[in-house]
C-alpha cells in the first residue's frame, strides 16, 4: 500500500506511459541497461516501465503480499519484504539506483534508510512529499488541525507518514549525510516549479520533491 | 510400472559424500512434453520425502492421481506443451532407484542397512549423471518443495552452470532441530518395531508396518496446520455419538491418522524412510558450501551465483516456516543475486505446495513465463 492516499495515486495515472506522473519523473533521472532496485514497488508498475522503455534490470522490494504477487506474476524479480530490514544484506554498490518513491516518511527510521540506500546503490532516488507546501502551512495556521490533503489524505490518528519533512528538511538532512542532491525536481500539481532545491520557492510551491542522490 | 529407468556409474561409480562409493546404480525416472531442438527448456522437478517420479501418472501402487497435476501438465504453470518435464525418484527411495530395498549385486541379497547412507548431495549428483544421460547442459528450471527445494538449493549452489531457474519453495537451507527431532522419531517408531529385524526385514519376512505407519502418522501431522486440521475434523466423534471410554479411534483425527498410516506402510519402505530422513538431517547448505556463512555457498571465483530464483513459502507452514525462505533470500540479496519471494497466505500448513493455491500457482507461472522469455523460449501455440 502506498502511504499516499489511495484517490490521489488513481486520479494522477498519467496518460499515455501507464505509469503515474511521480513515478515517470523517476523513470526520468534513470539511465538505460542500468541495475535498479525499488523499494516498496507496489505492483510493480515502475519496474515493467524501466524494463519495458529502458532496458534496466530491475528488481523490486514490496511489503504487500498482494503487490509481491501483482510483480512475480508477470515476471519481475521482488521479494516480499521490508525497507527497513530487508536492504541491509545487499553488497555496496550492488545497483545503480536504489528508489524509493513517497514513503521515506513512513519509515521508523528514514535516516538509517537513507543511508543503506545510498551505501547499497551507487545513486538514489528518493521522492517525497513536501509538508512546508503553502496549502499545508495555511490549514495548520487557520485550521489549527493536522492538515488533511488530497495527497496527503489521512487523518493524524491512522496515517502511515509517521516521519513528515519539508523540501528545506530534507535538504539539510542530506547535507548533514554527505549526500550530495546531484539533480532535483520539484512539482505541484501544476506543474515544475523549480530544479534547485534550495530555492526558498521550492520549499513554499513544491508539492513533492524528487531528488536524485549520491554519497559524496 | 510406468516410466523409465536407466543404470548409471557404470564406467565409474558415484563417490557419495560419505565417502562410500555406489554404482553401477539404478535411477527410475518420468518425462513429460517433449525436449526442444536445443535442449534448453528442461525442467527438472524434485520430489519430496515420500513422493515419487509420478509426477503426473496413476500411482502404480496407489492408483491415486499424479502428485503434482495441480502444477504441472499441459497449459499449466509448468507447462508440459512448452518444457520436457524431467522427474527421477531419488537414490535411496523405494520407486525404481537403487535404494536399500533394491538387491545388492556383491551379496545378492538386499541392501537393508548395507546400503550407504547417502545425502541430498548424492541424490542431486545421481540426477546430474541423469541429466547428463539424456543429453542435457542446462536445465532451464529446477523446481521442488520440502526436500525437493533442498535439492533444487543443492542443484543451484553445487551446478550453477547448469541451472537458469530455480525455484525452492517450502524449504530450508539446513535442516533445523525441531525437524531433525520430529525425524528421530520416526526412526526410532520404525527401529522399536520388532518386525524390522535390524533392518534385515526383507530376508526375515517380516515387514515393519506398525513402526512405519506410526513414523508416518507423527510426520503427517508436522504437514498439516493446527487450523487445517481444526477445521476438517474438530473433535468430531468418528462414526459414533459418544466417547467409548477405551482406546478405539473416537475421533475423526485419529481415525483419518491411523489411515494415512495404514495406506502409507503399502507404498514406502521402512529402510528407505530411514535413510531419506537422515539425507535431509544432514543438509547444510552453509556449512557444507559456504564455510558456515550460507551467502558464500551462492558465490562463486568472487561473483554472485548467475541463477534466477523464486522461493515460496506458506504462512502456516511451522515444518518449513518462511523465516527459513526469507533467511535464503537475505543470503541470495548478500551475492544481489536475481531473486523472487513469495509467502503465500493459507492456513493448510507445509503441505499447501501439493494443494489447490492458485496464488502459488500464478506466481510459479509468471517467474517460468518471464524466465523463459529470457532464455528464448517461444510460446507454445494453442488451439
Amino acid at each position: 500500500m502506498s502511504p499516499l492516499d489511495d484517490k490521489q495515486a488513481s486520479a494522477s495515472i498519467a496518460s499515455g506511459t501507464g505509469i503515474r506522473s511521480d513515478l515517470k519523473l523517476i523513470a526520468e533521472m534513470v539511465e538505460p541497461g542500468s541495475r535498479v532496485l525499488d523499494v516498496g514497488c507496489g505492483d510493480g508498475a515502475l519496474l515493467a516501465f524501466l524494463s519495458r522503455q529502458k532496458g534496466v534490470d530491475g528488481r523490486g522490494i514490496e511489503l504487500s503480499m498482494d503487490g509481491v504477487h501483482q510483480c512475480v506474476a508477470q515476471g519481475l524479480s521482488v521479494i516480499q519484504g521490508d525497507a527497513e530490514t530487508d536492504l541491509k544484506d545487499y553488497p555496496p554498490g550492488a545497483f545503480d539506483y536504489v528508489i524509493l518513491s513517497q514513503t521515506l516518511q513512513a519509515m521508523r527510521e528514514p535516516r538509517t534508510v537513507l543511508e543503506t540506500m545510498t551505501r547499497i546503490g551507487r545513486r538514489a532516488i528518493v521522492s517525497v512529499p513536501n509538508f512546508g507546501y503553502w496549502r499545508i502551512r495555511v490549514q495548520l495556521l487557520l485550521t489549527g488541525r493536522m492538515p488533511v490533503t488530497e495527497k496527503l489524505g489521512y487523518q493524524w490518528w491512522e496515517t502511515p507518514n509517521i516521519h513528515f519533512c519539508t523540501i528545506k528538511d530534507f535538504v539539510v538532512l542530506a547535507e548533514e549525510m554527505g549526500i550530495r542532491i546531484e539533480r532535483c525536481m520539484i512539482v505541484n500539481r501544476t506543474g515544475r516549479v523549480t530544479g534547485h532545491a534550495h530555492s526558498g520557492l521550492a520549499n513554499l510551491l513544491g508539492e513533492q520533491g524528487v531528488f536524485l542522490l549520491r554519497r559524496d | 510400472m510406468p516410466g523409465h529407468r536407466v543404470t548409471l556409474g557404470v564406467d565409474r561409480p558415484m563417490r557419495l559424500d560419505s565417502g562410500a562409493e555406489l554404482g553401477p546404480f539404478d535411477v527410475a525416472y518420468q518425462t513429460y512434453g517433449a525436449l526442444n531442438a536445443d535442449r534448453s527448456n528442461a525442467v527438472l522437478i524434485c520430489h519430496a520425502l515420500t513422493g515419487d517420479h509420478y509426477v503426473l501418472d496413476q500411482h502404480p501402487v496407489t492408483g491415486k492421481p499424479g502428485w503434482w497435476e495441480m502444477l504441472v501438465g499441459p497449459g499449466k504453470p509448468v507447462d508440459t506443451d512448452r518444457y520436457f518435464v524431467i522427474c527421477s525418484n531419488v537414490i535411496g527411495g523405494c520407486m525404481g532407484s537403487t535404494g536399500p530395498k533394491e538387491t545388492d549385486p556383491a551379496t545378492g541379497k538386499p541392501y537393508g542397512l548395507g546400503f550407504p547412507v547417502i545425502t541430498i548431495g548424492d541424490m542431486v549428483r545421481a540426477q546430474k549423471l541423469l541429466v547428463e544421460h539424456l543429453g542435457i547442459d542446462q536445465l532451464f528450471c529446477v523446481i521442488g518443495g520440502s526436500m525437493g527445494g533442498m535439492q533444487v538449493l543443492q542443484w543451484a549452489v553445487a551446478y550453477p552452470e547448469s541451472v537458469f531457474a530455480a525455484v525452492p519453495i517450502a524449504t530450508a537451507a539446513r535442516h533445523s532441530a525441531q525437524n531433525i527431532a520430529f525425524h528421530e522419531v520416526g526412526r526410532q517408531a520404525i527401529m522399536a518395531d520388532p518386525d524390522w529385524a535390524g533392518g534385515n526385514y526383507l530376508l526375515e519376512g517380516t515387514r515393519p508396518h506398525r513402526g512405519l505407519a506410526v513414523a508416518r502418522m507423527a510426520a503427517h501431522i508436522t504437514y498439516l496446520s493446527e487450523p487445517a486440521l481444526h477445521r476438517k475434523f474438530g473433535r468430531n466423534l468418528q462414526n459414533r455419538q459418544t466417547v467409548t471410554y477405551g482406546f478405539d479411534a473416537d475421533f475423526q483425527v485419529e481415525s483419518y491418522l491411523r489411515h494415512q498410516g495404514i495406506t502409507f506402510v503399502e507404498r514406502f519402505d521402512a529402510n528407505s524412510y530411514l535413510y531419506i530422513t537422515r539425507a535431509m538431517d544432514y543438509f547444510d547448505l552453509a556449512a557444507d558450501y559456504g564455510g558456515g556463512t550460507l551467502s558464500n555457498a551462492f558465490r562463486k571465483d568472487g561473483k554472485g551465483t548467475p541463477v534466477r530464483f523464486c522461493l515460496a513459502s506458506f504462512s502456516s507452514d511451522w515444518l518449513f516456516p518462511t523465516s527459513e525462505s526469507r533467511a535464503i533470500v537475505h543470503a541470495l540479496n548478500a551475492v544481489a543475486a536475481n531473486v523472487s519471494f513469495v509467502e503465500i497466505r493459507t492456513d493448510k500448513g507445509h503441505d499447501s505446495f501439493l494443494l489447490d493455491e492458485p496464488e502459488f500457482h500464478q506466481v510459479i507461472r509468471g517467474f517460468l513465463d518471464g524466465c523463459a522469455e529470457h532464455r528464448g523460449l517461444t510460446r507454445p501455440s494453442r488451439p
